[in-house]
């Protein structure tokens, strides 16, 4: 039996992306959120360390400054068009988050207090380098948990607005008649019915996919369904290749510990107690790029300098360590007297990292260093979009009508080839709005056709011949085999040969999922249903990210090439399209867009 | 090591009454109990059901009562609960299947105290102003992740299913003593009502249960003194 719904407008997921998409649109028309889970659970609530804007409470600073460094961040893979957008809507974005209630940490003068962050720097020329920039504290944060902030006073809003939530629903599929999208089909969870909503748009914001890599920030739920359905209607995946590993996962257990750690003085280690970032990063050391960080973690790791010969190092932040690296760097405040941080001071901004360390690893940050590796973070790529979230589907930036997205599941591209930390709370603020906004202006001239007889049907399909007897595999063991061979494989860094040999070995993986059986054949909270559903869609992006990454033939940002190890402006400056295809993944290329920020080497 | 789970399971399409389910399974001591639970869900019964997303005790998913006490799975080491783990749902919320309740009633309660910034005034073009002295004030309920542990543990809301709980009292703490709020009198009908904040005997399970170190009960005793003197700041 099928439940039908209308609405204006539909968001698929309630993490940042959507509800502040649900906010901005509900004010104007009947909207649903759908959301697997409930939407205080969205991993937006995990980021920790800061939004950036550059509101310059603390320091001067100027929003082209921030959009330099995205520019820069991103390895000028970013279509700077939409970077100059984002770095200037961040300051109004930032500012109406706290109007709704946001409870920002602030300075002495009751401003929202900033703070440093990886690759976000001023220009500090001297005679011998007049390129020289230096850190600038432009995150504003709510200690270490700004994302749970984020998303807290985002679905407060949203309750105090009267939005309509579905929760634990989850979205399989979306209706396309003559190239538009007519709204999605979804199963309920509690009750095993499937619902078809008929939008006039319908958006997605259902975030990243980083469960195909074996050690992972993400959470279990971060499996990439917006991406796989749009992907298997004909959407192409943009910049797949370019995926973020963080540099300080704690190790094993992927566990993000906050850049912010190194924005308040955090340092890293090698075995020998050297500080190695200065090696790789001469001007701002330990807060270079993720992409860079994380290289140089490999690189200690490889020459034998990881802790106990493991592949791990130290992150430290106890203050005698950090308070004597400051004295060596002469590092000042901004009204000229020396950089000091004291026990307190990490107890006080780092209050839920030195919750996590204390947990899982038993230690408290303030006498003991930190073991860290780098963890699968952040889809750079995604749904390719213009600025206002319409989706587009292939060079000439055609746009489908109806279907829009934001957040990580999407793609601008604001992050090029590696994102700033911070950028993504941004990213989906000032996208989401946008997104939310633009669907109340196109709503008018959105097709009105009536759904097909037959919406549901793909859906209840897929959901039978995975509920079917008969066969033989078992969705934890294709999934663990999938992380293990996108660590080995398609890492940090990367190759032919082994990007060859991870292509094929999703393949037969694919092969091997067509046999999965599943021990569940109820409808109250099939959850063994949904894993196998979603273990199909890290299987799809999976391979679209291993082709890309193969044919890339360059080291750009996050895509390290261990035989290509340049970049390669003349062959590569562009995007990739990934098409799904009944021969496999199709591969195209769009120009990446240039406005003020000619690419130049990329030295931190 | 071997790790023995007892784990409530009932499943209303299936079972007529809640049973036990035993397993052994083989995990580290470093482990999170729901590492055993997913070990247990993966490769011996796909049929167990249990919420959980972020899997390191932000998200708040995964409340459960783990040997008696309520906690989040993700955050329960198990070489602090032993090799004899009983996990059961968390009580006074109706059981959907196995180790999942109906968390509609709880965020029905969530709703009631307007769990959201009123204030009507034009706030300009830049921040409103807050010192960090009157930001500190609301600081600790402003970590709560809606988990339930607290409410699900409190004896008065396990007596009386209509009691607000405490993780409401918390959610209108977070407002109540926010310097930019204006909503105090809105809230004070649902707090003040005989199913409020005056349910609350100041028992201390609540902080005990809590995942994320809030003092509950000291905030609860807060919005008390608020209600009695009639002044929030």
């Amino acid at each position: 039996m099928t439940v039908q719904h209308h609405f204006d407008a539909v968001i698929v997921g309630a993490g940042g992306a959507g509800l502040m998409a649900a906010l901005n649109a509900s004010k104007h028309a009947r909207i649903a959120v759908i959301s697997k889970l409930y939407p205080s659970r969205s991993h937006t609530g995990a980021a920790q360390g800061g939004i950036a804007a550059a509101l310059g409470n603390v320091e001067e600073d100027h929003w082209e400054w921030h959009a330099f460094d995205t520019v820069k961040g991103g390895d000028y893979l970013c279509d700077q068009d939409a970077v100059e957008v984002m770095c200037h809507d961040a300051v109004e974005a930032v500012i109406e988050l706290e109007h709704a209630g946001l409870p920002f940490n602030r300075t002495s003068a009751g401003k929202i207090d900033q703070r440093r962050f990886g690759g976000h720097t001023r220009p500090a020329p001297t005679d011998d380098n007049p390129d020289r920039r230096v850190a600038v504290q432009r995150a504003c944060y709510a200690a270490d948990r700004t994302g749970h902030m984020i998303l807290q006073t985002l679905y407060q809003q949203c309750i105090k607005h009267g939005v309509q939530f579905f929760d634990e629903f989850q979205v399989v599929d979306i209706i396309v008649k003559n190239g538009a999208c007519l709204g999605v089909v979804a199963y309920e969870i509690d009750s095993g019915e499937i619902h078809v909503f008929r939008s006039r748009a319908t958006m997605f914001a259902t975030g990243g996919f980083g469960r195909m890599w074996k050690v992972t920030s993400n959470a279990y739920s971060l499996t990439g369904d917006g991406n796989a359905i749009a992907l298997r209607r004909g959407v192409p995946m943009e910049d797949m290749e370019f995926y973020q590993f963080h540099p300080t996962g704690i190790y094993k257990l992927g566990v993000l510990l906050t850049e912010g750690v190194r924005g308040e003085g955090g340092i890293l280690l090698n075995k020998d107690g050297e500080r190695f970032m200065p090696r790789y990063a001469p001007s701002i050391k330990d807060l270079a790029s993720r992409d860079v960080v994380s290289r140089a973690i490999f690189q200690e790791v490889k020459a034998g300098r990881g802790i106990d010969g493991k592949d791990y190092v130290y992150l430290d932040i106890r203050p005698e360590v950090v308070n004597r690296y400051f004295d060596e760097d002469g590092a000042k405040n901004v009204d000229g007297t020396p950089r000091r941080i004291t026990a307190e001071d990490v107890r006080k901004k780092l209050p839920d990292i030195s919750d996590f360390v204390e947990t899982y690893l038993g230690i408290d940050p303030v006498t003991a260093p930190m073991p860290i590796q780098p963890t699968a973070h952040y889809a750079m790529g995604g749904i390719p979009t213009d600025i206002d979230g319409r989706v587009v589907i292939d060079e000439k930036s055609t746009v489908m009508p109806g279907l829009y997205a934001a957040g990580e599941c999407a793609c601008v591209s604001v992050h090029g080839a590696n994102r700033l930390g911070t950028n993504s709370l941004v990213d989906l603020v000032v996208f989401g709005r946008r997104a939310g906004k633009a669907m109340i202006a196109d709503l008018d001239g959105l097709p009105t056709d009536d759904l097909p007889a037959d919406a549901a049907e793909y859906t209840a399909e897929a959901l039978a011949r995975l509920l079917a007897d008969g066969g033989t595999e078992r969705v934890a063991i294709l999934r663990r085999e999938l992380q293990q061979l996108m660590t080995d494989d398609v890492g940090v860094y990367r190759n032919a040969g082994d990007l060859t040999k991870a292509v094929a070995g999703i393949r037969a993986l694919q092969e091997r999922y067509k046999h999965v059986a599943i021990d569940d054949h109820g409808k109250r909270f099939n959850q063994d249903l949904l894993e196998a559903w979603e273990l199909g869609c890290l299987l799809d992006l999976a391979e679209v990210t291993a082709v890309a990454a193969l044919e890339r033939q360059e080291s750009r940002g996050g895509h390290a090439r261990e035989d290509f190890p340049d970049r390669d402006d003349g062959a590569w400056l562009k995007h990739s399209l990934g098409y799904q295809t009944a021969q496999g993944v199709e591969m195209r290329y769009k120009p990446v867009t240039i406005t003020k920020y000619p690419p130049k080497a990329r030295v931190y | 090591m071997d790790v023995h789970l007892k784990v409530r399971r009932f499943n209303p399409e299936r079972d007529t009454e809640p049973w036990w389910g035993e397993y052994t399974v083989e995990a580290e001591p470093d482990d999170t109990v729901l590492t055993a639970l997913n070990i247990v869900k993966w490769y011996h019964d796909g049929t167990l059901a249990v919420r959980r997303s972020c899997n390191h005790g932000v998200c708040g998913s995964d409340a459960l009562r783990i040997n008696g006490q309520n906690r989040l799975a993700c955050k329960t080491i198990l070489k602090d609960v032993g090799k004899h783990v009983t996990v059961e749902p968390i009580g006074g919320l109706p059981v959907l299947k196995d180790l999942i309740v109906d968390m509609v009633p709880f965020f029905d309660s969530y709703r009631a105290v307007s769990p959201f910034l009123i204030n009507d005034e034009t706030p300009g073009e830049r921040e409103r102003l807050q010192s960090p002295e009157e930001r500190e004030r609301f600081d600790d309920s402003t970590k709560c992740i809606l988990c339930a542990a607290c409410t699900t543990s409190c004896p008065s809301f396990l007596a009386n299913d209509q009691f607000i709980g405490p993780a409401s009292i918390v959610q209108a703490h977070r407002f109540m003593f926010d310097s930019r709020d204006r909503g105090a009198a809105e809230r004070l009908e649902v707090l003040n009502d005989g199913d409020g904040v005056w349910r609350c005997r100041t028992i201390f399970n609540c902080t005990e249960a809590c995942p994320r170190g809030i003092e509950v009960t000291r905030r609860i005793g807060e919005v008390k003194k608020a209600l009695l003197f009639n002044k929030v700041r």
